[in-house]
């Protein structure tokens, strides 16, 4: 998968909240095979050991392409002001993803809010991959803006709900020339898998690996399923039959 | 000692009047952590952290990665 000019090998990206420490999340991250890793920006705890570990340090900057996000960001100034941090963060590196939510209730998208800062963003020199609701109308515009992936939900930010809207998402895929990815909403290995077989680039998620019981075990799963899905979609499946259609033929059954 | 007070992630911070940047982060036992500063919703690159003083009023924030999807 290629995103706005870099070579990506797995197309399941992957987040690096709620884990039960970092040694979780360096061993399930490394497991899940991702290249993309995400991460938040947030204001540094004053007073605290300045030798505690640090999510950079469990998530190399040397191994993963790290992609900061805007999480908890509701407006586009707080968006672009929580990027232009993160690119001094990482030393100029200029890849985000871009989200600004709506309300705390569903962290779902404000795309007015997200269209602004885009706009901001863009003509900044970041690269932008959006996280957006599953509008192809909207993913219409971001996309002729210049984003450099678009990322519709499949369900709300940390539900498990899985992809509740296949037939967006697919109208989504079928119109995008930029890689669409699902962001938000997987549960579990299958919600990923049908992501892919309707045609995504890739898999953006989190709390389905974080919260999983066996977090690297459903890691390992995730990267599995990513690659299941992908191979049916290019594989292409077979035809839906009103009726069976047996696998062994009739001729030279005994008694017939 | 002339002191100013600056607001550091939200809260109030005295400090003494000509500190700069640099030495803020040095007070703070940050140097050579990987943070990134905003001074007045203005990023302040690393290279000119030293070049940088602080005034009355300033309004810092200092951020750093922390896990997140």
């Amino acid at each position: 998968m290629t995103v706005a000019g870099r070579e990506f090998s797995s197309r399941l990206l992957v987040g690096t909240g709620k884990y039960k420490d970092f040694d979780e999340t360096g061993a399930a991250i490394a497991e899940s095979g991702a290249d993309v890793v995400t991460f938040a920006v947030r204001r540094t705890n004053l007073g605290q050991d300045a030798e505690a570990p640090n999510l950079l340090d469990a998530v190399s900057p040397q191994r993963y392409t790290l992609l900061p996000n805007t999480a908890g960001c509701y407006t586009a100034k707080d968006a672009v002001r929580t990027c232009r941090l993160a690119r001094e963060l990482l030393d100029g590196h200029n890849l985000v993803k871009l989200e600004v939510l709506g309300d705390d209730h569903t962290l779902y998208p404000n795309v007015v809010e997200t269209l602004k800062a885009a706009e901001t963003l863009l003509a900044d020199g970041f690269d932008v991959m959006v996280y957006t609701s599953d509008d192809p109308i909207v993913a219409r515009e971001l996309e002729a803006m210049g984003c450099c992936a678009i990322m519709p939900l499949g369900s709300l930010i940390g539900s498990g709900h899985g992809i509740q809207n296949p037939h967006n998402v697919r109208l989504i895929v079928e119109q995008s020339s930029v890689p669409v990815l699902v962001d938000a909403g997987i549960g579990t290995a299958s919600d990923a898998a049908m992501a892919m077989e309707l045609g995504c680039d890739g898999v953006l998620l989190n709390t389905a690996i974080a919260h999983a019981r066996d977090p690297l075990r459903m890691a390992r799963a995730m990267k599995l399923a990513v690659e299941a899905g992908r191979d049916a979609f290019l594989a292409g499946r077979m035809p839906r039959r009103q009726n069976a259609d047996p696998s062994s033929p009739f001729a030279g059954r005994i008694n017939s | 000692m002339t002191m100013i007070h600056i607001r550091l992630n939200g809260d109030p911070h005295p400090l003494e009047a000509g500190t700069h940047l640099v030495q803020l982060i040095e007070q703070l036992g940050l140097t050579g952590r990987r943070i990134a500063v905003e001074i007045n919703e203005e990023i302040v690159p690393k290279s000119q952290h030293a070049q940088t003083p602080l005034a009355e009023g300033d309004q810092v924030e200092v951020v750093h990665a922390i896990g997140g999807g």
